[in-house]
């Protein structure tokens, strides 16, 4: 079998085993419901409490892990090859520490405590520290350089990542209900909140894929691209832009949970080679996968209780990227 | 390049190099003097030279050498070791961002030290050992993961990722799960600060450096031979593997006993080395440049919280997220104006 033949049969794999963790997500709950009628209750309301419990909970969160998954998948898979830096997580143009310090207003100064209510500060934290890191990194005269993209980032979280601290040192209720949104969770999402990050998601992913081939330019340095005649300025514009809006809206809707984005392009690079197209396409089936079914094994592991996505991320995550880090080839960026 | 020869060494040195290092070190002894003349408690320089020569009051004597001169000794050691730990390892990963997180030192500490104040409501001590402990098995669980045949560099930094995700979940678990008392004294570790630290921290932070400060000089000489790849330095008579485990067990030593004495201060490792590179304008790891940065940051933090924010006892962690933070943003944006620069 030629090699686009191996890619392709994986990622129809990849596509069919997301599919049953969203139907999975649909059955699984702390409230058993038998299998067949999950489905009915889907297609018909018959007005009982199983059925808003679908149609109402279950349904909106399976939408939001995938939304969200891919969008910190793909989100990071743009980041590290827009830095060519494997440490680099789409956290590191600020958008996470932002919109953790627009949360942290929101919470000190305005009493803001819901998911729905802290969306519009992470978005705008997000937006804003993300464009003043790409301005001070990426927008110079010829200056710019990888490197430097990363740094002003490192810089601009360090200094936000104060603000933050500080804050929830003196102000303790804060602390109280910033911990919790810190972990990364799922839970308590409903279908406005899907509304409300939509516009911002749908358009970072549509503007990912249309970048994968300038990417794969860009992979090979910055003077080999404007060789090739790629412009490396503006694909890098539009990178930032793309991980912005997805990552942003991402962290704004579930907290941040900075491991989908930091690891998934790696196993994605380790199945599908270093082309961008693979690697996005991986990106963004692989990741939902990854955190829909964490939030699965997050309801039933605890349950009653339930246990953040953001912990059983990475619980079920870094074993298996260790195992495949220490087994395949690893293909550098 | 300017070289100093004598019957028994010869020294390489820039010009540059050598300018900026004074300038740190004239600007570390003004923050110094500056931090024991000013405070709750004012004294003059007279005062302050008097007491060091013996002839101090009794007051001005508690005032220096037990509120004031064992902290500033702890944040200079603390800074110069972090900023060491930071340089080597950027280093040895050739990779900006590096710092003790990438071999998973920094999260594994946390996870010690966290347990220890949720679980068992542990003495500073007992939390400062903690984090040592889980810091430096953390650190060789991801070394040992991680070696094949030897150790690859990037390997090392994926799988390091890998296992600071795994203690960063832990810690979030703890700290999501805990009163809200214990989780506010977990979060105020994590910050990392100097308050109510004496001459007990100094003097371990002081015993290790002499050890390990001489051995990461003497290594440091290799360094450059490791960056220009395995193959390079194996032909210029380096045994890479080697020498990379020897510098990895260093820079964590130096990790972790500033965590052990300070916590888990922000920034200091991945900006010092920075800051230093680009004033000095060196292509390769300056140590010595680093480390000076290093500690003149935490002086110069420490300083700004205790005197600037005197009521609100906060963590000197803070300040060196803010201060190194917004510098670098300045450098960065200076090199930007100036259309030059990496």
């Amino acid at each position: 079998m030629s090699r686009e033949a191996v890619r392709g049969g994986a990622l129809l794999v990849s596509i069919g085993v997301l599919g049953l963790v969203v139907l999975l997500s649909l059955w699984i709950g702390t409230k058993s419901i038998p299998f067949t009628d999950t489905f009915s209750l889907l297609l018909a309301d018959d007005g009982t409490g199983d059925a808003a419990i679908v149609r109402d909970v279950r349904v909106p969160r399976a939408a939001l892990g995938l939304l969200v998954g891919a969008a910190l998948g793909l989100s990071g898979a743009v980041m590290q090859a827009l830095t060519r830096n494997p440490l680099a997580d789409p956290g590191l143009l600020g958008v996470n520490m932002g919109a953790a310090a627009a949360i942290v207003s929101a919470i000190a100064f305005f009493g803001i405590t819901s998911p729905t209510g802290y969306v519009w500060f992470a978005l705008a934290g997000a937006a804003g520290t993300a464009t003043v890191v790409y301005v001070l990194g990426a927008a110079g005269r010829g200056t710019a350089t990888p490197d430097r993209l990363v740094l002003s980032g490192a810089a601009l979280t360090a200094v936000l990542l104060a603000y933050v601290s500080a804050i929830l040192l003196l102000f303790t209720h804060t602390f109280d209900s910033f911990r919790f949104w810190n972990v990364g969770s799922l839970a308590g999402r409903d279908f406005q909140l899907i509304g409300q990050i939509s516009p911002f998601v749908l358009p970072g992913i549509l503007i990912a894929f249309l970048l994968a081939r300038n990417l794969n330019v860009l992979a090979l340095g910055d003077h080999t691209g404007k060789a090739l005649g790629a412009n490396v300025n503006r694909t890098r514009a539009f990178g930032v832009l793309s991980v912005t809006l997805m990552a942003g809206a991402a962290t704004a809707a579930a907290g941040p949970i900075s491991f989908v984005g930091l690891t998934v392009p790696h196993v994605a690079r380790m199945i599908g080679g270093s082309d961008q197209r693979w690697v996005l396409a991986f990106s963004a089936v692989l990741s939902p996968i990854l955190l829909l079914g964490s939030d699965i094994v997050g309801r039933v592991i605890i349950a009653p209780q339930e246990m953040e996505v953001g912990i059983i991320t990475a619980f079920i995550g870094a074993p298996v990227f260790i195992a495949l880090c220490r087994r395949r080839k690893l293909a550098t960026l | 390049m300017r070289t100093i020869r004598t019957p028994a060494v010869s020294l390489r040195f820039s010009e540059r190099a050598l300018l900026v290092s004074t300038a740190m070190a004239a600007l570390t002894v003004a923050a110094a003097v500056a931090t024991m003349v000013t405070g709750d408690f004012p004294l003059t320089i007279g005062e302050v030279l008097a007491t060091f020569s013996g002839n101090g009051d009794g007051y001005a004597d508690f005032v220096i050498f037990t509120l004031r001169l064992p902290r500033l000794i702890t944040g200079l050691l603390v800074g110069a070791a972090l900023a060491l730990s930071g340089a080597i390892l950027q280093s040895l990963s050739r990779n900006p961002l590096a710092s003790p997180d990438i071999i998973g030192f920094t999260q594994g500490a946390a996870t010690g030290a966290i347990a220890v104040i949720v679980l068992v409501q542990g003495s500073m001590t007992a939390t400062a050992l903690g984090a040592t402990a889980v810091g430096l098995l953390t650190s060789a669980a991801v070394y040992l993961l991680a070696f094949k045949q030897g150790v690859q560099g990037f390997r090392l930094v994926l799988i390091g990722i890998g296992v600071s995700a795994m203690m960063l979940a832990v810690n979030s678990y703890l700290i999501t799960r805990a009163t809200l008392e214990s989780a506010l004294a977990a979060q105020t570790w994590l910050v990392g600060g100097l308050n109510n630290r004496g001459w007990d921290e100094a003097q371990v932070v002081a015993a290790v450096l002499a050890v390990l400060l001489p051995c990461a000089l003497v290594l440091g000489r290799r360094l450059a031979l490791l960056e220009m790849g395995d193959s390079a330095a194996t032909g210029l008579g380096v045994n890479a593997e080697r020498t990379r485990l020897a510098l990895l067990v260093v820079s964590v030593g130096l990790a972790a006993v500033a965590t052990a004495a300070a916590g888990p201060i922000s920034f200091v490792a991945l900006a010092a080395p920075q800051l230093a590179r680009r004033l000095t304008g060196a292509s390769g790891p300056g140590l010595v440049a680093s480390a000076l940065m290093g500690g003149l940051l935490l002086v110069v933090s420490d300083f700004a919280v205790q005197r600037l924010f005197p009521t609100t006892q906060l963590p000197v962690g803070i300040a060196t997220g803010a201060i190194g933070g917004l510098y670098l943003v300045w450098l960065l944006a200076h090199e930007w104006r100036k259309g030059s620069g990496t």
